[in-house]
């Protein structure tokens, strides 16, 4: 725990918290990932960790160097907007593809391709 | 000024996402992260990537903050679901087929990405032939519900800033 | 007193999200179907970068940053990349 002593109780408070919560939400997420009962169930569970998850644990970096060093270190909003991007993308893929081979072997229980009538 | 940097806001973004990732803002830094905002710029001219026009930041910057609320109700449904004893209750997750009046392919992308954002909904498909699109709920309660969350919510508010 | 507080979090969270960690790879390790394994693998790498961010914290050294970015990144590009294959169809399902 280098440096963690110069941290001041009142920064110390507010990172424990958010280390925590973030580590917790991220916990709950895989343990959805576990639980939950079918693919498009499962798609859900991990955007628990990529929203509220890594972003209270990257909030809590951000504090915890800004009180150390005293300069505001602001590089964690990089990974912020970089997850915030790249997760919806990734899922949105994923569960496309789930899709398709869902309706390509003949899987019951998804809706049929769209029928492209006008309203 | 769209002549000489093409692209200005995706240009400054670069600019500011290289400043961060170096940590410091001395002139050197500068310089070098204009240099690279504006080989990026011109890349993105040179793809043909369609210009956006972002009206509005007001209310661009209102939905931000309705989707960060959002995204912080929802994360706590879906934990509360997760962690719900398995015959707690009957809980339903499905399909849900919505129809949109949105044509714009910024205001789609931006619709798709809040969307699955928010945990308990994931967009799956869109068809832009009949401009429906597809997206799965993990608690389907009601879909007449949801169909009207999105059109009220998202729809109308996204049409506002990008149409 | 705050070096205590801050280490009993530190050590929670690290726990924590090595049991996150655990539970993704029985995703991993079950499937049943490759879409599983895929989703199990992108939630992998997303707690891995989370936990190489607390090691950051714990070890007060901002080197950590650069490869908790780095490790989100490739987990973009990874699973990117197999949910296209995926969608092509070229793996045959067992």
């Amino acid at each position: 725990m280098s440096g963690a002593e110069d941290l001041p109780l009142w920064a110390a408070l507010p990172v424990a918290a958010l280390l925590i919560a973030g580590a917790a939400l991220g916990l709950i997420g895989s343990i959805g990932l576990v639980r939950l009962r079918d693919f498009y169930e499962r798609v859900h569970a991990p955007t628990l960790a990529t929203t509220l998850g890594i972003g209270f644990i990257l909030l809590a970096s951000m504090l915890h160097f800004s009180v150390l060093q005293s300069r505001p270190v602001l590089h964690e909003l990089l990974i912020t907007a970089f997850v915030v991007i790249t997760t919806p993308v990734t899922l949105m893929v994923l569960a496309r593809a789930a899709l398709t081979r869902d309706r390509r072997e003949g899987e019951p229980n998804v809706p049929p391709a769209g029928t492209g009538r006008q309203p | 000024m769209t002549r000489l940097l093409p692209y200005p806001v995706a240009a400054a973004a670069m600019l500011l996402a290289w400043l961060l990732l170096i940590g410091s803002a001395g002139p050197g830094a500068v310089l070098l992260g204009l240099l690279f905002a504006a080989g990026g710029a011109w890349l993105l001219a040179v793809l043909g990537v369609p210009p956006g026009r972002l009206r509005r930041v007001a209310a661009a910057s209102r939905l931000l903050g309705i989707v960060l609320v959002e995204v912080f109700r929802s994360n706590n449904a879906v934990a509360r679901i997760i962690l719900a004893r398995r015959d707690a209750r009957e809980r339903r997750s499905g399909f849900v087929r919505v129809r949109l009046e949105m044509r714009s392919q910024y205001g789609l992308a931006a619709l798709a990405c809040i969307l699955t954002a928010t945990p308990g909904t994931v967009w799956v498909d869109y068809d832009a032939r009949d401009g429906t699109m597809l997206l799965h709920v993990l608690d389907l309660i009601d879909e007449e519900e949801w169909v009207r969350i999105i059109k009220d919510r998202w729809e109308r508010r996204l049409m506002e800033i990008f149409e | 007193m705050s070096a205590a507080i801050l280490g009993a979090a530190v050590f929670a969270a690290q726990v924590m999200l090595a049991a996150a960690m655990g539970c993704a790879a029985l995703r991993l390790a079950w499937g049943p179907r490759a879409q599983d394994r895929v989703l199990a693998l992108d939630t992998l790498y997303v707690n891995a970068a989370m936990l190489l961010l607390v090691f950051g914290i714990r070890s007060g050294s901002t080197h950590y940053f650069e490869a908790a970015l780095i490790i989100a990144l490739l987990g973009f590009v990874a699973t990117a990349a197999l949910a296209k294959f995926l969608m092509r169809g070229e793996v045959i399902e067992q």
